[in-house]
């Protein structure tokens, strides 16, 4: 009895160490010598793995940034500033302070601005209904309300408002793009977030000449160019019958939304305007 | 008798306007002529804001290879050029004329008699075809001169005509055989010689047997052609299934049926060409069935290339009261409109009129595996799979699973038991994957 246990004790521990040893000199001989500083940049990420930065995921952005020691262009949309300046101090790096940005909706064509014209009861996602048709209410670039934006959303930053049948993005968006890549016609945009989140935009991007625009929806830019005029810095361009905002160069001085004739500019997160009682209907939050 | 193996479904067939025949519509106040009537490249403009045309004169030149020329259909001055919703149901540049009179073009010939001996050579019959703006009017529209070139390298041997017209409801082709018969049979004669082929096929689906009684006492006279009657089976009408009904040859994955030696017309093609070579005439009307369960009149028209389909529809007897969807096309692979004043161009064979209650969709569930879908494919694609990949943007293994093969009959959104929407999804997925493979082939 004590025999056969002696036997098998040293020949499985015999055993048990060769294949150790073995291990061992595969595990040396193809060893990869990883940076380890790529772990402990990927740490510091938020690793959501958006693809907010561009790359495949949070571990890509950290492999790149080590790979370049540099910060430059690289940027962390959810993590924004913060997150690049501990890894500029772990790094040893200068971290460029960029401005923090936001998902906009360029649409406000509601089921009231926009009453629908036909009833659709194909596959409910926009980027069959983009396909086939201009949409219920008849405008060919506006925004198809069966959610694809929504459903791309990885932050629970969006939401079907079914009243208006537009979408609606949230404050804790983190600007990581999914919902711009989803949109079949790229409505959502990403802009900067602006001082105190407020924001000046044209909320449309329809390219039909103004007559045609304006029927199918009543809050179209329809190419009139009075915001154009009345902009001292040279913000904004019209372009195929379309203004738009630079938001570059958009100083929020709120001069352009009081003389859209159409209410397509809108205003978010200013403090009501005093002098001017005449001032049209809060715009829709976007 | 004949048809193709590979899946299939029977649709009822509901051919209400079988027994009409043919009318000439009245001419509107105003035409739309779309610049994108056929596949490929738009026509560019040749007349101007102002103009006053001719009918029969040509108003739009296709530039392309792939694309094809648009003549007047009515005669008055050019309103103006612009952007005009289609059936397409989005904006697109179309030319309208206010109507004046009829007055057409010089050397067109205007009368019925019959005009047998074909005078031109095959290089001048397919230049002819191209510039009279022929296209296939089955209703995918590939222009006609293209497939009546053969590439070098390949010899077609056999002609197929198409008068299988397999869609439910729709009767423009059967009207079309039984009342211009012997012109559409020249048609395929001048087809044969510009293809140089010896031998001619028409298929006809035998729930047309007057149509095909009448071919058959005809073909003695005209060498070469045949009439093969076809057992009834929804997709029948596709290129693809034709040719393996009547000749029982399988046109490779991707490629084209010249690769296998055939080439397929249209009965309306036919025609179209006849009327091309022999009269001058360019491709300015077509027939247009007006059909539905409520509509008073089921009718055929001969209806100009622009008329507003409403015009269409008020000829016919006016939308009956609980109509739910109009339909350009078919039932199994038409497009509701949304808008009525588009206008009827080439690919116009039919406008259908579905009560509400036979056009709402099924409630969607989930899908139960039972395969029907993959066994009545008539491509041998497995629908319930490509749909789900293209929903879930998986677009090259779409690719692997062969979704370009896709016809886009329908059969599969037919025969689904849970009312999937198959077809939506796999025509995103074909979108997708077509848009993927010409950005790699650039």
């Amino acid at each position: 009895m004590n025999e056969i246990t002696l036997i098998s004790v040293i020949s499985l521990g015999s055993l048990g160490t060769i294949a150790a040893i073995i291990l061992y000199m595969v595990a040396q001989k193809f060893k990869v010598i990883e940076d380890p500083r790529i772990d402990i940049v990927a740490d510091k990420l938020p690793g959501a793995n958006c693809g907010g930065c561009g790359l495949a995921g949070c571990r890509a952005l950290a492999e790149e940034i080590v790979k370049k020691e540099s910060l430059e262009g690289m940027s962390c949309p959810p993590g924004g500033n913060e997150v690049m300046g501990e890894i500029a101090k772990v790094l040893g790096l200068e971290a460029k302070e960029q401005d923090p940005t936001i998902a906009v909706v360029r649409c406000s064509g509601s089921r009231e601005n926009a009453p629908p014209k036909v009833k659709y009861e194909g596959d409910m996602t926009c980027a069959f209904a983009h396909n086939l048709f201009a949409g219920e209410g008849g405008c060919p670039k506006g925004c198809l309300s069966y959610g694809d934006c929504v459903a791309s959303c990885d932050f629970d930053a969006m939401y079907m408002d079914h009243k208006t049948g537009l979408p609606v993005i949230k404050d804790n968006c983190v600007s990581c793009g999914a919902c711009v890549k989803a949109c079949p016609r790229s409505i959502i945009e990403i802009r900067k977030r602006g001082k105190k989140d407020r924001r000046i935009f044209v909320s449309c991007i329809n390219v039909e000449k103004g007559g045609v625009a304006r029927k199918n929806c009543q809050v179209a830019c329809i190419g009139c160019g009075k915001c154009v005029k009345e902009c001292k810095f040279d913000a904004i361009t019209l372009e195929n019958n379309l203004a738009y905002i630079d938001f570059n160069k958009c100083t929020l001085c709120r001069k352009c939304p009081p003389v859209c004739p159409t209410n397509a500019i809108h205003e978010l997160n200013f403090p009501p305007r005093r002098q001017r009682p005449e001032t049209k209907a809060e715009p829709a939050e976007a | 008798m004949k048809t193709f193996k590979l899946g299939g479904v029977h649709p009822p067939e509901n051919k209400l306007s079988q027994s009409a025949a043919i009318e000439v519509l009245p001419l509107p106040e105003t035409v739309t002529i779309p610049l994108s009537q056929h596949l490929g490249v738009p026509a560019n403009p040749v007349v101007k804001k102002g103009d006053s045309v001719k009918a029969g004169q040509l108003i739009a030149k296709g530039e392309a290879f792939i694309s094809a020329n648009i003549h007047s259909s009515v005669s008055g001055t050019v309103q103006k050029i612009d952007d005009v919703v289609d059936t397409s149901g989005y904006r697109k540049k179309a030319i309208v004329i206010k109507v004046e009179g009829d007055i057409w073009e010089d050397g067109i010939d205007l009368s019925k008699d019959l005009v047998k001996d074909i005078s031109l050579s095959p290089q001048e019959i397919v230049s002819r075809v191209n510039e009279k703006g022929i296209v296939g009017m089955g209703g995918a529209t590939f222009p006609s001169h293209v497939k009546l070139m053969v590439p070098q390298g390949k010899t077609a041997d056999v002609l197929i005509i198409n008068g299988v017209e397999c869609e439910p409801y729709l009767t423009s082709d059967h009207r079309l055989m039984l009342e211009k018969a012997e012109e559409m049979l020249v048609g395929i004669q001048i087809q044969m010689k510009a293809l140089n082929v010896d031998r001619a096929i028409i298929g006809v689906e035998n729930n047309k047997p007057d149509a095909i009684d009448h071919l058959m006492k005809l073909i003695p006279e005209y060498p070469g052609i045949s009439v093969e009657p076809l057992k009834v089976k929804y997709p029948q009408g596709g290129e693809k299934q034709l040719i393996k009904a009547l000749v029982n040859r399988e046109v490779p994955s991707g490629k084209l049926p010249i690769e296998v030696g055939c080439v397929v017309h249209n009965v309306g093609t036919s025609f179209a060409v006849y009327e091309a070579v022999q009269k001058n005439k360019p491709l300015v009307e077509r027939v247009v069935t007006v059909t539905g369960k409520g509509v008073k009149e089921p009718s055929n028209f001969v209806a100009r290339i622009g008329t507003p389909i409403a015009n269409l529809i008020e000829a016919a007897g006016g939308i009956p009261e609980n109509t739910g969807k109009v339909i350009n096309g078919g039932p199994m692979m038409g497009k509701a409109l949304s808008d009525i004043n588009a206008p009827v161009t080439k690919g116009t064979s039919g406008i259908l009129l579905f009560p509400q209650a036979e056009t709402s969709r099924k409630p969607v569930h989930n899908c139960i595996r039972c395969g029907r879908c993959a066994s009545i494919c008539p491509m041998g694609l497995e629908p319930y799979l490509l749909a789900v990949l293209a929903s879930h943007k998986r677009f090259d293994d779409c690719e692997t699973e062969k979704v370009m093969d896709c016809i886009e009959c329908g059969s599969c959104l037919y025969i689904c038991p849970s009312g999937r929407p198959l077809l939506d999804q796999i025509r995103v997925g074909k979108n997708e994957t077509g848009k993927m493979i010409r950005l790699r082939n650039r």
